[in-house]
This record gives structure tokens, C-alpha cells and sequence, in this order.
């Protein structure tokens, strides 16, 4: 046992996995900020406006406004709300949504930290994001947040299941929970990358990332036109931009695990060609990284400008009678066909 | 089982969902239709009826003889004229009040005045700060006349039947 008042060591590495944190947290939350910028944007564009454009040069200081706006607002409390669970909801969403990021390799060997079983901590922190959102509805104590909170429930269950199998297919290629070992395992250009053996996994795993987050098209949770916000109805100013924020890094954390699990992460797509070899920018890097996350990004938003909300059944018809056998098939696929080729780790 | 065996293709290819992406993803770089307001309008007709203004003659006699029609002929009563004999011996308003909440800018005013004295600009961005500021007193009419005399004129231009 290390003593920890004297020991400098101990003080030493604290300091500096607080440090690394901050490296990732304030790029995480710029990012966060002008992701609602790009949102309103792209949906523009798409919808033929030009979106914000008043703040600052072609409107890049909106965030920031945004921001103030929201920071200077009053915290209104409902009367009837539960005080303490009121005021931790908008935390215990946030936190889980932050806290994925420890494990996420950006670079070979550049990680926060370096877990064994990374894959699992992601997906149990995914999971506990729902949490904030299940006690916002209970502690709000409004019938509106309340059937929000019950149908976010129901969603993430069933939508886990599908998503756990989803990544049982890239665990059984990888032969790893470790996130760094699932993208070195990817290694040998585009073709080796895991989206092509596992192409229904990889839909599957992408529309339930959606879901998981409550994006449109599966955003029945806040459903504007039936619960008028859903489960943060009640919440105004600083909790009101907690939650926001929570949404927004789950979704950048979703498109991330998207690009390590089924894209390579920071590996190039080049890899292995011969004219590629030794160019700077063809070379594997984090700017790999950060292109496939930027398009699963960006992905989010474009689904949000195109598809139409789904009905209730509909969502969980789509998780347990389309996803859950697809998923279970396709694991039966693979098993038999690692069997065959003898590919067996 | 023919059917069936088709709409599962369609349903597990995704095929529709893709071409929705592509009617959107096609949008994304198609000209934009936004105005930006303040900086850019929309054409306007030279005949568009706005705010009223009341008109003076080019040597700056007012041209209104309190002659009442468009008091009369104003369907939303917002127009209350007092006159009195002037001591030139002409007769002229006292009062001149027309209630711009009352108004529904139909025109009729300026087609019974037999002196183009009451018009309508086609000034349509105005507003009023305290309850009381939407009736236009005479004075304040003559002024928005006096301000606009060249764009008002402008636009009634091409309507002069015989120069």
C-alpha cells in the first residue's frame, strides 16, 4: 500500500490524468457546441435556408449566444418536483455521456485509459445515460416528463439487446473487448475493415445508436407534438443545457465507437497499397479518426432532415421482431463461417 | 410467398430509406431560397397601399379642402375631420385623425379625394410603442407627406390618366 499523503508519484499521475481529461473534455465540448451549429445548418441547407447567419461572420458565433442565453436564464422548479432528483438528473445524463470517452483510443496508443474490457465500460455507460433521463422524468413530477421517461425506458431496453448483439459479431472478429485491439485487429486497408463482414451488424448498430440517443427518427421521447418536450419539459436554463449537452456527446460518442468498431478507427484506408505507402496524409492517423467520426456525425443530422418520426409500436416492432433476429442470425452466420474457414481465435 | 419474399428484400436492403437520403443529401446543395430581410426585400407594386400621408401642392398649400368624402366613404370609420373657414376665406381642416387600428387600408380614402390630398405610401414597416400612437393627427400625416413627396409622386406617375 502506497501512503497517499507523501507519496509524489501518486499526486503526480492524478495531476496528469486530470490534465488528459481536460485535453479531451474542452475539444469534446467545443465540438458538442458547434455540433448544434453544424444541426441547424445542414437542416437548413437541406431544407433550403440558410440557417443561422446573423451572429458573428455566416452566423459562427450562434453557440456561444446560445450558450450566454441559456447560462443567464432562470432555473424555474416545478412545486411539486422532487428537489434533490430534480437537480441530479441533469448530471447523472451528462456524466455517462463524458465518461465514454476515457476508453476511446484516438490514436495508436493515445487513449485516456488503456481498459481490457473498454468495449463493455462503453456500453455499460451508455446504458446509465438513461438513467438521467428515467429520474428528470419521475423527479419533474409531470405527466408529460413521465410517459417521456416510460417510453425512454422501454426504448433502451430494447434496443441494448439488439445493440449488445450487434457488437457480440465484432467481438467474435476481434477476439477483444479492448477498443485498441478491435481497430488493430481491423488492420489491411478498407477491405479488412469489420463493416464489410458484418454489414447488417453495422446498420443494426448504427439505427440503434440512433435510437439509444433518442434522435430523430426514434425521438418519440421528447415527441413534441404529443408530450410537448418529453422527459425535460420542466427543466429551463443551466439544466435545460445539461441535458442538451448530454444528447449531443452521446450522439459524438455513438459516431465515434461507429468509426473504432466498424471503420478502423485512426487506421487509413490505404493501408497495404503500395502507392499510398509513406505519404503523409494517407498515412494512418487521428485525422482518419476524426474524418469517419465527423461523417457518422454528420450522418445523425442527415437522418434527422429525412426520415419522419416513427409511431411507438413501430419502434418496438423494428427492435425486437426486425433487429433482434437479423443480429442473431447473422451471429449464427458468422460462427459458421469462422468454423469453416477456421478462423477461430 | 412471392410478394412476401419481395417486400422482405425491400425492407432488409433498405433500399427506400436510401433513396430518402438521396432526395435530401441532393438538397443539401441546391440553391437556397432564404431572404435576408432586412438587407434584401421582395419586389413591391407601385399601387401597394400602406401608411397615409396627406399631400401639399408644390408651393406648400396643403391640398385637403375638408371636403369629407373620404370620412364618408371610409367602411372602417377611421377617419374624424373638423374644418373651419380659414381667414383667407378657404375652408380647411382643424382636424384631420385617422385610427390606424381601425383602418383596413382598402384604399378608399385616396380614390374619394378629388385633390390626391390623402394617400397611401407604400411605406409598410411602421409600428407604435404606447397605446394612443396609432392615430395619425394632422400633423404627423403632413409630415409623413412632406418626408415621402418624391416617392410618393414616383409611384403615382405612371397612373396620371393625361399628362
Amino acid at each position: 500500500m502506497f501512503d497517499w499523503t507523501t507519496d509524489a508519484a501518486v499526486w503526480l499521475r492524478v495531476a496528469e490524468i486530470l490534465l488528459h481529461s481536460i485535453f479531451i473534455l474542452v475539444p469534446l465540448l467545443v465540438v458538442v457546441a458547434y455540433y448544434t451549429y453544424a444541426e441547424r445548418k445542414v437542416i437548413g441547407y437541406i431544407q433550403m435556408r440558410l440557417g443561422p447567419n446573423r451572429v458573428g461572420p455566416r452566423g459562427l458565433f450562434q453557440p456561444i449566444a446560445d450558450a450566454l442565453k441559456l447560462i443567464t436564464k432562470e432555473v424555474v422548479q416545478p412545486q411539486q418536483a422532487n428537489r434533490g432528483l430534480f437537480y441530479i438528473a441533469p448530471l447523472a445524463a451528462l456524466v455517462p455521456a463524458l465518461g465514454g470517452w476515457a476508453v476511446i483510443p484516438f490514436d495508436e496508443g493515445v487513449w485516456l485509459a488503456d481498459v481490457d474490457a473498454g468495449l463493455l465500460y462503453v456500453l455499460a455507460l451508455t446504458s446509465l445515460g438513461a438513467y438521467g433521463i428515467i429520474i428528470a422524468g419521475w423527479a419533474s413530477n409531470s405527466r408529460y416528463a413521465l410517459l417521456g421517461a416510460m417510453r425512454q425506458a422501454a426504448q433502451v431496453v430494447s434496443y441494448e439487446i439488439a445493440m449488445g448483439f450487434a457488437l457480440v459479431g465484432v467481438l467474435m472478429l476481434a477476439g477483444s473487448l479492448n477498443l485498441s485491439a478491435i481497430v488493430l485487429a481491423q488492420s489491411g486497408g478498407v477491405l479488412s475493415w469489420f463493416f464489410l463482414p458484418l454489414l447488417p451488424l453495422f446498420v443494426v448498430y448504427l439505427v440503434s445508436g440512433v435510437a439509444e440517443t433518442n434522435r430523430a427518427p426514434f425521438d418519440v421521447v421528447e415527441g413534441e407534438s404529443e408530450l410537448v418536450a418529453g422527459f425535460h419539459v420542466e427543466y429551463s436554463g443551466a439544466g435545460f443545457t445539461l441535458f442538451f449537452l448530454a444528447e449531443y456527446s452521446a450522439m459524438t460518442l455513438v459516431a465515434a465507437l461507429t468509426a473504432i468498431l466498424f471503420f478502423g478507427g485512426w487506421l487509413s484506408p490505404f493501408e497495404g497499397w503500395a502507392w499510398a505507402e509513406g505519404l503523409p496524409v494517407l498515412d494512418s492517423g487521428i485525422h482518419w479518426w476524426v474524418l469517419k467520426t465527423a461523417f457518422f456525425m454528420y450522418c445523425f443530422l442527415w437522418f434527422r432532415a429525412t426520415f419522419p418520426r416513427y409511431r411507438y409500436d413501430q419502434i418496438m416492432r423494428l427492435g425486437w421482431k426486425a433487429f433482434i433476429p437479423v443480429t442473431l442470425i447473422w451471429i449464427f452466420v458468422l460462427g459458421v463461417a469462422q468454423h469453416l474457414i477456421g478462423v477461430v481465435r | 410467398m412471392i410478394r412476401d419474399l419481395r417486400y422482405l428484400f425491400r425492407s432488409l436492403s433498405l433500399l427506400d430509406l436510401m433513396r430518402g437520403l438521396l432526395v435530401t443529401g441532393r438538397r443539401l446543395t441546391s440553391r437556397k431560397l432564404t431572404l435576408r430581410y432586412p438587407n434584401e426585400t421582395t419586389p413591391k407594386s407601385p399601387r401597394f397601399r400602406g401608411l397615409h400621408a396627406l399631400r401639399r401642392y408644390p408651393d406648400g398649400e396643403e391640398r385637403c379642402i375638408a371636403c369629407k368624402l373620404c370620412e364618408a366613404v371610409c367602411p372602417a370609420l377611421a377617419i374624424t375631420i373638423e374644418s373651419e373657414e380659414r381667414s383667407d376665406g378657404t375652408r380647411r381642416t382643424t382636424r384631420y385623425d385617422i385610427d390606424l387600428f381601425k383602418c383596413v387600408y382598402c384604399g378608399f380614402c385616396e380614390e374619394a379625394c378629388p385633390v390626391d390630398a390623402v394617400v397611401e405610401t407604400d411605406i409598410h414597416e411602421f409600428h407604435f410603442e404606447r397605446a394612443g400612437d396609432q392615430i395619425m393627427t394632422k400633423e404627423d400625416l403632413l409630415r409623413i407627406g412632406d418626408r415621402y413627396e418624391k416617392r410618393i409622386a414616383e409611384h403615382r406617375a405612371p397612373d396620371v390618366a393625361d399628362p
